[in-house]
């Protein structure tokens, strides 16, 4: 009864993880192309490139890392600037782990290796309007995944399948990323905690080197908000309106 | 393999990737969190989805520069209108790519 219930269950899971992923996918296919196409001009074998992508599955640090090893950098430069490129998934898995209560240390390994900007932001909302859980959110990972290492491979046969900026594909993540940003806007705090982190996050971008501005914007715009909720006038002015 | 040493680099870069993406997810899920902390997380989002993606629509080159006339930006602003309008995030990615096809045309 019990393993009947899990079968007939999965079906359902994977169609509404794959289904979700599509927006992801599309934007994948077209960076992930792009990634294979340049590692391949850089002198990579398709299977250095696949192997970039199984094991590390982060595109921006994989575009560096492919630059670093074309300029000749060793491994602890290229290592050490994986890390800090990629340090901002943590605040994501913190941020999704409210969602993943009560999972064992496999599950929640398995789902932690699929976290990337796109999958939180979109998982993030699929959790908050509820018909979402952590199965389908491992799928939703693991599509993605997929798709990024299949794209990268496919670029790194030399193949740009799709030309450069057809059908505005390379626009899927930025549209993406817009709406959900809309979807988390459930309240004047939110807006105001999105509009700082905003203009810090460009006004940082302009200062610091690499992309360190996307956590300290975002710690410094969440802390600000928790200071702000907390506070007597927050909830008076809520309270007014 | 044309690059020496190529399984270890990529070895090393996986793991620094996989340790932030994995840790916070074993140590908080399994926790019961102060309020503020809670309260932290659940704006956390908000504040990353903008912190990604206003840089990405008005700042470009390298080194960074603020430039506010790009069809990234221009796009945008319909693109978060219908976002707004239809609350439908097909119908959002669609809209954006066919006007940033169509801008293509002009820029």
């Amino acid at each position: 009864m019990k393993s009947e219930e899990r079968t007939a269950d999965w079906t359902a899971i994977i169609k509404d993880g794959v289904i979700g992923a599509w927006p992801i996918c599309l934007g994948y296919l077209a960076i992930g192309l792009a990634f294979g196409v340049i590692a391949q001009k850089a002198g990579f074998h398709p299977v250095e490139i696949g192997l970039m992508s199984l094991l590390v599955y982060a595109g921006s640090s994989q575009f560096i890392a492919v630059s670093m090893l074309s300029a000749g950098a060793g491994i602890v430069p290229i290592v050490i600037t994986t890390f800090t490129v990629n340090l901002r998934h943590m605040l994501m898995s913190s941020s999704l782990s409210t969602f993943m209560r009560n999972l064992g240390i496999g599950r929640l390994s398995l789902f932690a290796y699929g976290v990337t900007d796109e999958s939180f932001a979109l998982n993030s909302a699929k959790f908050r309007d509820g018909k979402w859980d952590w199965r389908r959110a491992l799928v939703l990972n693991h599509a993605t995944n997929l798709t990024w290492i299949a794209s990268t491979v496919a670029g790194g046969f030399g193949g740009q399948f799709i030309p450069a900026g057809a059908l505005g594909i390379d626009y899927a993540l930025s549209a993406m990323f817009i709406c959900l940003l809309v979807f988390q806007l459930r309240g004047r705090l939110y807006v105001i905690v999105a509009i700082i982190a905003g203009i810090l996050a460009v006004a940082l971008s302009l200062l610091l080197p690499g992309n360190t501005y996307i956590v300290a914007a975002s710690v410094i715009a969440a802390t600000l908000g928790v200071f702000l909720k907390r506070s007597k006038l927050f909830a008076w002015a809520e309270q007014k309106s | 393999m044309i690059h020496d040493n190529y399984l270890y680099i990529v070895l090393g870069m996986g793991l620094v990737t996989y340790i932030p993406r994995w840790l916070p997810l074993v140590f908080l899920s399994r926790r019961r969190l102060p309020e503020w902390f809670e309260q932290w997380l659940d704006l956390i989002p908000a504040a990353i989805l903008s912190a990604l993606i206003l840089p990405i629509l008005i700042t470009t080159g390298e080194p960074r520069h603020l430039d506010l006339l790009r069809p990234e930006l221009i796009v945008a602003v319909p693109t978060l209108a219908f976002a707004v309008k239809t609350r439908s995030l097909a119908g959002t990615v669609i809209v954006g790519m066919f006007l940033f096809w169509f801008a293509g045309k002009f820029f």
